[in-house]
């Protein structure tokens, strides 16, 4: 087992993630010294681009695993799902400190950062209340993942604590989610003129939540796949048994979530009879997303738990999670300001995708740092039983 | 009642979103008619001649830095522009079908009554003042561009070259330059040689502009843009062409942007009330029935453990043995991989 983990320094992986870190580390100086100009191709018109639809928008989506899991294990009683809970809770920790750190680099103060929340609140802001949230939420993921880290360091009083607070800290985390992955869809609500009709509904905080629930629960399974492999020596016999269940329950609850969501996506094309725009190109666009990446999965998730196959499931959760980020992009980036004359449309530069990709890999590393040292896919066994 | 317990349920949802459309009070956003004594400026397209004295001026008034080209440079004209963070104010001129001459139109904030970027900015950098402007306060800002998003005139412009201090930069009315007495009126109004600007309280201008239109109908389009758009703007205009024809949006509607927001903010309370109650109460039922199930799995797990209880403790004994001599990190999980082992060897062997 020893032998095991001790690799060479230089697989492909870690010079990918070097190369990757040394270009982050230009463009923050870039950033920092040229302003947005030097590394965004961001202008008056297109003011937000990948680091909002991408880094914030995409990333609290893809860590809504937490608060999908801790839910369901802890206040839905699926104790089943136990051994899923911690590299979920972990991965959302992870994700939005992430979050968090991107920003820095798209606002233009951000020292500020805290200034909407502690120094003068802007309350009619949507944008408030995501920050509001995320705040607390961080917070929150913070103190249950400390649980793991108290463990590693062997703080049982502290930890035993800390644990008493799962079940109020899980129905706080609910309560937060709710609110700021309804509200990241909520931001675009004051801006009907700018996003195309088609994604525009007053139903999308509500689309933006349930789909949040869809890629939480497919997250689980995707990323429970890609740290299959390099991290099997790690995972011990419970959650590799309970593995294959999680990921059949988990498919059929997101089957039926995504389900409900196409259900709303049509409720809202209705309530604003939006059936014209259907027949143009941007209609097309807007079913290749609806069939191709809500439809689609809901139906193959269905199968897939049915006949127990979990190749098929996997493929399928890469699909919704796919599917997600589409929407998010097209949401944020390709449906918003569709009217501007194509000369004055938004394109990302490769500054901003090089910082995207920087802020992936920088949550990848502390990922592997923590699950190859502290007990995440597996349980420590002086508190076996105190789950 | 039925409807108030379906809103409460649409709340818990995070739904409110469906009450998009409910009165604007729902968020605490009392519908705001505007200050009585607010001041409005009046643009007459039909009398604008495109010199760009205004842009100058504004230039001037708010010690902007020198523009590429020379304001008297009418070539500026060939293409159309907005408004950045180096210039508050732009003139655009328009061919539009059938008319004989070219019709311009100058482009700054409009002041609205309900402000898209006051309501969307989350530090309240913007302010709409008692004399109908609307002013950014730099010393908060953040920095998110939120505000640009949610302007529905695209307004404000962002200093996208200042790595660490930049600013939202907009037209102010000339709010401060007024306040301190340095002028009387904005300085592209001072500047006009048409009169195509007119300042004064906005009751007043509304008149005037309604004026126009009966006077000469057949010059004028009969609509004063502003008076409704977005819930009211402070900068209202004439057009002899129809406006969309220079440059400006016929289908904004006239709900004001806090109430495109108030039925989202509305359910905030809403979902942080009864969520946790709702959350609760499924926590006590489905730990009522794990208990019932636990106690029924215990008691199998204590016949089959007890039935074996000493060959698992030789195994783990030799399991515990071996694993001390393993590096210190591996310890845990061998031992508990031998239990595991112990407990199924158990139950085979129970099974055979
Ligand atoms: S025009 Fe735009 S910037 Fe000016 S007050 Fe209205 S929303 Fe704000
Ligand atoms: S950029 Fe500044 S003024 Fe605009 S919304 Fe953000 S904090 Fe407010
Ligand atoms: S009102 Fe003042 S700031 Fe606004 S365009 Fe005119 S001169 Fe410029």
């Amino acid at each position: 087992m020893t032998s095991e983990t001790k690799k060479t320094l230089f697989t492909p992986f870690n010079i990918f993630a070097g190369i990757v870190l040394l270009i982050g580390a230009y463009l923050t100086v870039m950033r920092f010294t040229g302003g947005l100009a030097a590394v965004t191709n961001l202008d008056d018109n297109n003011p937000w681009g990948i680091w909002i639809g991408f880094d914030l928008l995409c990333g609290v989506a893809l860590a809504a695993g937490g608060f999908t899991t801790s839910a369901a294990v802890y206040i839905f009683g699926m104790k089943k799902y136990h051994s899923a809970v911690r590299p979920a809770i972990l991965t959302a920790f992870l994700g939005y400190a992430l979050v968090v750190f991107a920003l820095h680099y798209d606002v233009g103060r951000p020292w500020r950062l805290p200034y909407p929340i502690f120094l003068q609140p802007g309350t009619t802001s949507l944008l408030y209340e995501v920050g509001l949230c995320v705040f607390l939420y961080l917070t929150v993921l913070a103190i249950e993942y400390s649980v793991a880290a108290l463990e590693w360091l062997g703080l049982k009083k502290l930890r035993s604590l800390v644990h008493k607070l799962t079940l109020l800290l899980t129905i706080f985390g609910v309560v937060l989610s709710t609110l700021h992955q309804s509200s990241l869809g909520a931001l675009y609500l004051i801006a009907p003129s700018k996003l195309h009709p088609l994604w525009y509904s007053t139903y999308l905080p509500i689309q933006f939540f349930v789909s949040a629930i869809a890629v939480g629960l497919s997250m689980v399974i995707f990323e429970g796949t890609l740290s299959h492999k390099p991290f099997h020596h790690k995972m011990d016999a419970t959650f590799l048994a309970e593995h294959d269940g999680v990921i059949l329950g988990f498919a059929r609850g997101a089957s039926m979530v995504l389900a409900c969501y196409l259900a709303i996506k049509i409720i809202a094309l209705g309530a604003d009879n939006n059936w014209k725009y259907l027949v143009s190109g941007w209609g097309a666009w807007y079913l290749f997303e609806i069939l191709g990446f809500v439809a689609l999965p809901s139906l193959l998730y269905a199968i897939g738990s049915r006949e127990r196959n979990i190749k098929l499931i996997k493929w399928t959760a890469a699909l919704t999670v796919f599917g997600v980020v589409l929407n998010r992009f097209n949401v944020s980036l390709v449906a918003f300001n569709w009217q501007l004359p194509s000369a004055q449309r938004y394109f990302p530069s490769w500054g901003e995708i090089g910082v995207s990709v920087f802020v992936v890999v920088v949550g990848i590393l502390v990922f592997r740092f923590i699950v190859t040292r502290m007990p995440i896919f597996y349980e420590h066994p002086e508190y076996k039983d105190a789950h | 009642m039925r409807r108030r317990k379906f809103l409460a349920l649409m709340g818990v949802a995070g739904a409110g979103l469906a009450l998009g459309k409910t009165p604007a009070q729902a968020a605490g956003n009392v519908h705001f008619e505007g200050y009585p004594d607010a001041k409005a400026v009046l643009f007459d397209a039909t009398r604008c001649i495109g010199c760009r004295k205004c842009e100058a001026a504004c230039n001037k008034v708010n010690k902007l830095p020198a523009p590429a080209k020379p304001f008297d440079d009418l070539k500026v004209l060939d293409g159309e522009r907005r408004t950045t963070a180096k210039a508050y104010t732009v003139v655009n001129r328009y061919q539009p079908a059938g008319a004989a001459a070219p019709v311009f139109r100058k482009l700054q904030c409009n002041h609205c009554q309900e402000p898209a970027c006051a309501s969307a900015c989350f530090v309240r950098a913007f302010k709409k003042n008692p004399d109908g402007s609307v002013t950014y306060d730099a010393s908060v800002c953040v920095g998110c561009r939120y505000c640009m998003m949610a302007c529905p005139f695209n307004v404000p412009a962002y200093e996208y070259d200042e790595p660490l201090t930049p600013r939202v930069m907009k037209c102010t009315m000339c709010h401060p330059q007024i306040e301190s007495g340095e002028l009387t009126m904005p300085g592209c109004v001072g500047a006009c040689p048409k009169e195509a600007l007119v300042y004064g309280k906005r009751k007043d201008i509304l008149k005037i502009a309604h004026a126009r239109i009966e006077a000469f109908p057949g010059r004028y389009v009969d609509h004063v843009y502003g008076e409704s758009e977005m819930g009211g703007t402070n900068w209202l205009y004439l057009s002899g062409v129809p406006f969309k024809e220079i440059g400006m949006r016929e289908d904004l509607g006239v709900t004001s942007a806090p109430e495109l927001t108030s039925g989202a903010l509305a359910v905030v309370p809403m979902v942080a009330a009864v969520w946790p109650a709702l959350l609760g109460g499924i926590w006590a039922i489905s730990k009522r029935n794990g208990k019932v199930a636990d106690e029924e799995r215990k008691e199998a797990v204590k016949t089959a453990v007890a039935a074996n209880q000493a060959d698992n403790d030789a195994k783990l004994a030799k399991a515990k043995e071996q694993a001390e001599k393993d590096k210190k990190d591996s310890i845990e999980r061998e031992v508990k991989k031998a239990l595991e082992e112990a407990a199924s060897a158990a139950k085979e062997e129970e099974g055979a």
